[in-house]
């Protein structure tokens, strides 16, 4: 097997995994029936988790995007089922001309929806809509003694619980069935403020909710002292029946060519990349109609962009902290990384909702969660990180495992108290580097 | 809506190219060996889109049971406009190459059964005054070579047949579309290692989809593969014997 033929999209940590089958049929699946290997397996999505959490270094991969079918979809209802490996742009492409979206998506609509539920996946609508999995009406979970269990929050809901969010680790999700949300057309309603403090985002946060369905800034992480947490506040709505334009059809992406030989990401171009951003429009508001491509999926007009941070990959930080805590946690997050001269250009800063998120090990609570790219430079940025950490543990918050590449096991612990009772439900047959880690041993799973 | 017949629905290549023509509303009759694998190909293509999906299980090898079969898809279709042909094997060349009657079966799934299969199609065609006949061959028939010469000259049986069929159609309505895919990450290349010339099946079905649509006599897909293949007929055959090909 050749290094990083499935990579993670962080190219952070390199991995190799012994074996990866793809299996074209969910009756292709290995289980301790058809498949006496005692390998660890576990499910690989379309990689774009940050980390390690859809690595399985040395043991075996099971790439599920052979699994894309649809099963069934009811326009009338919005009721979709399908096969984990279906993409979200797949839904999109099949649902939006009927009137139907996503019900929750993340900034790329490249993932699974096998992956979504594991990942227990949010959005811009955390505060009204909650997470992914709070959409999904049940799913069937195949584990390697080969029993299926059909998993809803009525049927086996301590496997539904644990599985959600559940990081791939609890079985193979063989069918997923979601309900998706009704929409009048492809367009959305965008009003983009500037802020110019961390009190003007909490104002505008608190303010937007309840009329807002999607709300989200970017923050400028290299600003310091008084500019200190300035950005800009980007809140929508679908756009009603009356207010639709013309949809301009599928858009061609441009692939990133190569990666270069160092990230484009660094410290010369850090700080000119995000001041000339802050400073893109003269206006402090401004309002207009855009397609949901863009809107909602922005990098993924460029694909790979990942490559941009050169051969050593990137690692990405998302955080949550308590409400109570939130102001002055993110304000030191800000500052220690603003003083390292590290960071990137996409930095996300969001007020999530109280909805509670159904997985056992689900990331999303109540508070701030912030989200950075750091650009590899080894030692430098992963003391940097546990920097961050100890700043998150104090205030008691968690990091989100689908983006981590280094937490330590303390660490994780501590984000997610539940984990023992979680591993309870964990497949003997499976695991992933991710766990692996975060349980302490380092070595491959062999 | 066009009325299309897929004779080994359930390959890769057959149903990325299932899914063009289910989003464009067309209806289908899928024909496949195995009806478990079949059902959820069945049900995609129906939320994809496709007008009608009528399933039927046949094994294409008992040419016996062409017949009964096309019946069948001219009554559930009510007409056929066009066939895509995409069942084969890919059988073990060491195989092939001890045991004659491994070889023989290559050849009659590879090209004896489809032969048969076509002629029939092609002489309803020709009846009813239309239609196009598309069938997956191979970028193997160009050539025979060490590595898989009982599969390519099963093909390459089947692209002189092809050839002729559409010379003798010529002048009628029907059509005749030989595709010829190069290296294609499927479950029937699962054992070969996957290098830069593998392309991902969405991009053949897609290419065939055009195709198709075109009127096209003879496709290589990617088209690559035109030029790849051209450069290996013209090597001397001095030169190609040291090759490991």
């Amino acid at each position: 097997m050749k290094d990083n033929v499935y990579p993670s999209w962080g190219r952070f940590p390199a991995s190799r995994p012994a074996s990866a089958v793809r299996p074209a049929s969910v009756s292709a699946l290995p289980t301790a029936d058809t498949d006496r290997s005692t390998e660890l397996r576990l499910a690989y999505g379309n990689g774009r988790s940050y980390g390690d959490s859809g690595l399985n270094n040395g043991g075996q991969l099971i790439d599920m995007r052979g699994l894309d079918r649809f099963i069934a979809f009811d326009p009338a209802t919005g009721i979709l089922e399908c096969e984990p490996g279906v993409l979200i742009a797949d839904v999109l492409e099949l649902a939006v001309s009927q009137g139907w979206f996503i019900p929750v998506s993340p900034g790329t609509q490249y993932v699974t929806l096998g992956g979504a539920l594991a990942n227990d996946i949010h959005g811009k609508n955390h505060h009204g809509a909650g997470t992914f999995g709070c959409h999904v009406l049940d799913f069937d979970l195949l584990r390697s003694d080969g029993t299926l269990h059909v998993c809803s929050r009525n049927e086996n809901s301590h496997w539904f619980a644990a599985t959600v969010g559940g990081l791939g680790l609890t079985g193979f999700i063989t069918r997923v069935r979601i309900a998706l949300k009704r929409i009048e057309g492809p367009f959305m309603d965008v009003d983009t403020h500037r802020f110019d403090s961390l009190d003007e985002f909490f104002e505008l946060s608190a303010a937007s909710s309840d009329t807002y369905e999607y709300t989200v800034a970017w923050v400028d992480c290299s600003a310091r002292g008084t500019n200190l947490g300035r950005g800009w506040f980007m809140r929508a709505n679908h756009r009603p029946a009356l207010g639709q334009l013309r949809d301009p059809g599928p858009r061609r992406s441009p692939t990133f060519p190569a990666t270069p030989p160092f990230s484009l990401m660094n410290s010369v171009t850090l700080r000119p990349l995000n001041t000339l951003y802050f400073h893109r429009k003269r206006r402090r508001r401004f309002r207009r109609a855009q397609h949901y491509q863009p809107y909602f999926y922005p990098l993924d007009g460029i694909q790979h962009w990942n490559k941009a941070y050169g051969p050593k990959g990137f690692l990405q930080y998302q955080c949550v902290v308590p409400p109570t805590e939130a102001q002055a946690s993110i304000t030191e997050l800000l500052e220690r990384i603003a003083a390292a001269g590290a960071g990137s250009f996409l930095s996300v800063l969001k007020v999530f909702g109280d909805r509670p998120s159904p997985g056992l090990m689900s990331f999303p609570r109540p508070g701030a969660t912030l989200a950075l790219d750091f650009p590899n430079r080894g030692s430098e940025t992963l003391k940097l990180l546990d920097q961050l950490d100890s700043v998150v543990m104090a205030a008691g918050g968690a990091v989100y495992p689908a983006k981590d590449a280094r937490m330590s096991p303390e660490a994780f612990r501590q984000y997610f108290p539940n984990w023992a009772r979680f591993s309870e439900y964990v497949d003997p047959g499976l695991s992933s580097s991710f766990w692996r880690r975060v349980q302490g041993n380092q070595g491959n799973s062999s | 809506m066009n009325k299309i017949l897929i004779v080994g629905a359930t390959s890769a290549i057959a149903e990325q190219t299932a899914r063009r023509f289910a989003e464009r509303g067309d209806a289908l009759f899928l024909v496949a060996r195995n009806a478990d694998k079949l059902a959820p190909v069945a049900d995609d293509l129906k939320v994809r889109g496709a007008a009608d999906v009528v399933s039927y299980t046949m094994d294409a090898d008992a040419v016996d049971q062409h017949g009964a079969m096309l019946d069948a898809a001219d009554n559930a279709l009510g007409g056929i406009d066009t066939v895509l042909i995409a069942y084969g094997t890919l059988p073990d060349q060491a195989a092939c190459a001890a045991d004659p009657r491994i070889a023989m079966q290559a050849w009659h799934t590879n090209a004896t059964s489809v032969i048969a299969l076509v002629t029939d199609i092609a002489n309803r065609m020709e009846q009813r005054g239309s239609g196009l006949i598309a069938v997956i061959s191979s970028v193997a028939g160009d050539r025979g070579r060490a590595s898989n010469y009982v599969y390519g000259s099963a093909k390459a049986g089947l692209n002189a047949f092809l050839d002729g069929l559409r010379h003798r159609l010529h002048g009628s309505s029907v059509q005749v579309l030989t595709i010829r895919p190069g290296l294609v990450d499927t479950p029937m290349t699962a054992g070969m290692d996957k290098g830069p010339l593998f392309a991902q099946p969405e991009k053949v079905g897609s290419d065939i989809f055009k195709a198709i649509n075109k009127r096209s006599a003879v496709v290589y897909t990617p088209g690559i593969w035109r030029w790849i293949m051209t450069i290996i007929r013209c090597v001397p055959r001095a030169v190609f014997h040291r090759t490991k090909l």
